[in-house]
């Protein structure tokens, strides 16, 4: 049997990073391969080159035998392969049945719809997939897991012959999951090939035939699932390169500063968290992409205060309601995405520098401009902020200077607890060095620091102690002894496992 | 524009023209610097015109009911900001868009107006026009508060702690809750804010006619949103200056004069500013990507 889908050689490259290395992959028809990797191992962009979103730049795409050339996403509906991604893409205020015919109506302004065909057809496709949801009911209105089913119906609607499926079952409970693998069941018996990607690796077994892991973008192997084994998996997975060499300064941690006891945000989605971080010490915060970290972030900050559970200051409870009740406890935080939280592109350095400590440069609200141009050349020398001067706009900075501004801003704050979202995501190795550098100084100078990264290699250099986090809670701490890649990455994918 | 007015029109810049025109910008330029404050906290306010003549009216009764003129004009400024912090309220801690709130709150007050007076003018008001002052004297007094008003908005918008507050939350509201500050008060202080210089804007144009007519205001929101997008303000927040919205409001205010010199029809004043503004912003636009 030719393979559905084969990828030979495929490379990749965003600017100067290398996302995809001579990868191979193939699909059967009627298989479900499963595809495993770390966050940024190259999972996605793989995914993004078989839908037709990004071009290869080396390497060949076969579909169905056929070499593709000039694939894009539309190109890749008439190859007939269809996604289901994690997140449903679908339009909130159109019903089911009309995100359903988007998909799969032939396009053209001037066609004439016909509604009862179109909800006919929505009706039998939700029924093949086994949902019970309304035609006419308007997408908003649906759960996470109904918006999911209906991206299956458009994908099973299309008579797609490669479904892709990108962690399908992140936000499904277990029932669900069921009816998911029966649909998956139903579409490989029909000979279609599925491409599915998951962190639950427990599920694999139940589900997949092959399985290829990737790890900084390049192949590692592909395998039978019913020959391989989780701990084979997790050793396919982890030994990522280091980046940058970490200068890691040893400190003895003091008192503990902050500790969250059984803290819980339903908005959030974070629960029955337990950690606590010390003065001079380094938490690391691990866990894979959807974990909760960043919303854990948000729940210390006051962005979405906690809903259950208590945070202690000092060994004092304090109620955290807003980022402004944070930064007066002395709690900072550092955001991820930068350019679009981080700083405030419009404004000039100085004034970015010093938009969390107004009250500081001014005399009875007047602002101070000798203080706060001092306040702000005296951090710029002391972080490197490479910038002519500190009257420029923010926007004209690199992205590494950037994160330095930014990381200026809460340290002009004098804080004792500092949380790090995604410090060196997206600046160069120089830069990023700097950064860790910059950290360690922190610890070194009596902060309790909260360090968030997708880098494994990064949370394990940088961190005295590592707490992982899976499915809104944090399912383990280690100390920085026995803190393994294999360790951090079976708490990351782990289902009800201990702590 | 203005040099060629000077040249082309003798007499346009005659000493009792000019007098005529400054004191005729003076109550648009201080709405429009309470516009230019919502604009850059990336809001906007279309009820400026209604609250204007609301408070116009205020003051002219309160006249002529016997109160002192500060004090009726204290009370015309209280009236706006309240109006003002009305519209704060629906928009800063109910989340609604400023531009339905502010729609809905200009028809309320539009027409409760109308109700209220029937489109009646407010005669008979005792030491009213030009503060029972002489005129001159009087048309220097409105320039002046007008001047004062704009020197300390530009000075607070540059130096207080709260100007840079209003920049941050309209650059990124977002960003600047993450940074501590709190851009539900800065939104609800900017529509406090353009109230009460719409209740101060109403006195300096009352003040300027022996009866206050309760449909005075008609079209003002346009007009000072008008002067602080030509004079740089951004719709999308985060800039705009005090000075460009001065220069915003000398320029459209004068045309209307450049016409009647010009010896053009009156029509084409409206035609004419609705350029310019299309202009400044599409050259305003293509200078910053550019850059």
């Amino acid at each position: 049997m030719p393979p559905l889908l084969k990828l030979t050689d495929v490379s990749k490259a965003f600017g100067g990073v290398r996302a995809l290395r001579a990868v191979s992959f193939d699909l059967l028809p009627g298989e479900v391969h499963a595809l495993v990797g770390e966050n940024g191992a190259g999972k996605s962009t793989l995914i993004k080159i078989v839908t037709g979103a990004h071009r290869p730049d080396g390497g060949t795409l076969e579909i169905g035998g056929r070499l593709v050339t000039d694939h894009d996403p539309l190109a890749a509906r008439g190859w007939g392969v269809a996604v289901v991604y994690q997140q449903p893409a679908l339009f909130p205020d159109l019903t089911v049945a009309e995100n359903i015919a988007i998909a799969l109506e032939p396009p053209g302004p001037w066609r004439r719809v016909r509604w009862n065909a179109r909800r006919a057809r929505a009706r039998e496709l939700l029924a093949c997939v086994g949902a019970r949801i309304d035609p006419d009911a308007d997408a908003r209105t649906l759960t996470m897991p109904e918006q999911q089913l209906v991206e299956i119906a458009k994908a099973v609607g299309t008579d797609a012959k490669v479904v892709v499926m990108d962690e399908p079952t992140a936000s499904l409970s277990d029932r669900e999951v069921e009816t998911l693998f029966r649909v998956v069941r139903d579409l490989t018996a029909r000979g279609v090939g599925v491409v599915y990607v998951s962190h639950r690796l427990d599920e694999l077994p139940r589900i997949a035939d092959r399985v290829t892991a990737l790890r900084d973008g390049e192949l590692v192997g592909t395998r039978a699932v019913a020959e391989t084994t989780r701990a084979d998996l997790i050793r396919m997975m982890v030994g990522r390169e280091l980046g940058a060499v970490f200068p890691k300064v040893e400190a003895t941690p003091g008192r503990v500063v902050l500790e969250a006891r059984n803290l819980a945000c339903r908005a959030a989605g974070v629960s029955a968290v337990s950690l606590s971080v010390r003065a001079g010490e380094i938490l690391g915060l691990a866990g894979l992409v959807g974990a909760g970290r960043t919303e854990l972030a948000g729940v210390l900050f006051g962005l979405t205060p906690a809903d259950a559970g208590e945070i202690l200051l000092d060994g004092k409870p304090v109620r955290i309601g807003s980022p402004a009740a944070a930064v007066a406890l002395g709690i900072a935080y550092v955001p991820e995405d930068r350019r679009r939280y981080g700083v405030i592109l419009d404004l000039p350095v100085a004034a970015n520098v010093t938009l969390a400590v107004l009250r500081r440069v001014s005399d009875r609200g007047f602002l101070n401009f000798r203080r706060e141009r001092g306040l702000a050349e005296d951090f710029a020398r002391t972080l490197g902020v490479k910038v002519p001067s500190v009257e420029e706009p923010a926007g004209t900075l690199s992205g590494g200077n950037q994160q330095k501004v930014a990381l200026a801003r809460w340290l002009a704050t004098d804080p004792r607890v500092i949380i790090l979202d995604e410090p060196t995501q997206g600046v160069d190795i120089g830069a990023k060095a700097e950064i860790h550098r910059l950290i360690g100084d922190l610890a070194a100078k009596g902060l309790a620091v909260v360090l968030i990264s997708s880098e494994l290699p990064e949370v394990l250099a940088m961190s005295d102690r590592i707490a992982v986090m899976h499915g809104g809670t944090v399912t383990g701490v280690l100390a920085r002894s026995e803190a393994t890649q294999e360790r951090v990455l079976e708490l990351a994918l782990a289902k009800g496992v201990p702590a | 524009m203005l040099i060629v007015l000077a040249v082309a029109t003798p007499g346009f810049f005659g000493s009792g023209n000019l007098r005529v025109l400054l004191v005729g910008f003076a109550p648009t330029l201080v709405a429009a610097v309470g516009m230019t404050f919502v604009i850059v906290a990336r809001q906007i306010d279309i009820s400026v015109g209604a609250q204007f003549a609301a408070c116009a009216v205020v003051v002219a009764l309160l006249v002529r009911v016997g109160w002192p003129l500060p004090l009726a004009a204290l009370a015309a400024i209280l009236t706006g900001a309240a109006l003002g912090a009305i519209n704060g309220l629906f928009v800063a801690h109910l989340r609604l868009p400023s531009i339905v709130v502010t729609l809905a709150t200009f028809f309320v007050l539009k027409e409760g107006l109308r109700w209220w007076r029937q489109g009646e003018l407010i005669r008979d008001l005792p030491a009213f026009q030009w503060f029972g002052l002489s005129q001159t004297a009087g048309v220097w007094v409105v320039v002046g508060i007008a001047g004062a008003v704009f020197a300390a908005a530009a000075g607070a918008a540059r130096n207080l702690a709260a100007g840079r507050a209003v920049y941050a939350t309209g650059s990124d509201e977002e960003a600047a809750r993450l940074a501590g500050l709190r851009p539900n008060a800065v939104t609800f202080g900017v529509f406090a804010v353009a109230g009460a210089l719409a209740g101060l804007a109403a006195v300096l144009e009352a003040v300027q006619l022996p009866f206050v007519d309760p449909k005075a205001g008609t079209g003002m929101e346009m007009r000072v949103i008008a002067a602080a997008v030509v004079g740089g303000a951004a719709v999308s927040g985060g800039r705009g200056t005090l000075v460009g919205t001065l220069l915003g409001v000398l320029l459209l205010g004068t045309i209307g004069s450049a016409i009647v010199f010009l010896r053009l029809e009156a029509q084409w004043e409206e035609a004419i500013q609705g350029g310019i503004i299309l202009l400044a912003v599409a050259s305003d636009v293509t200078a910053r990507r550019n850059r």
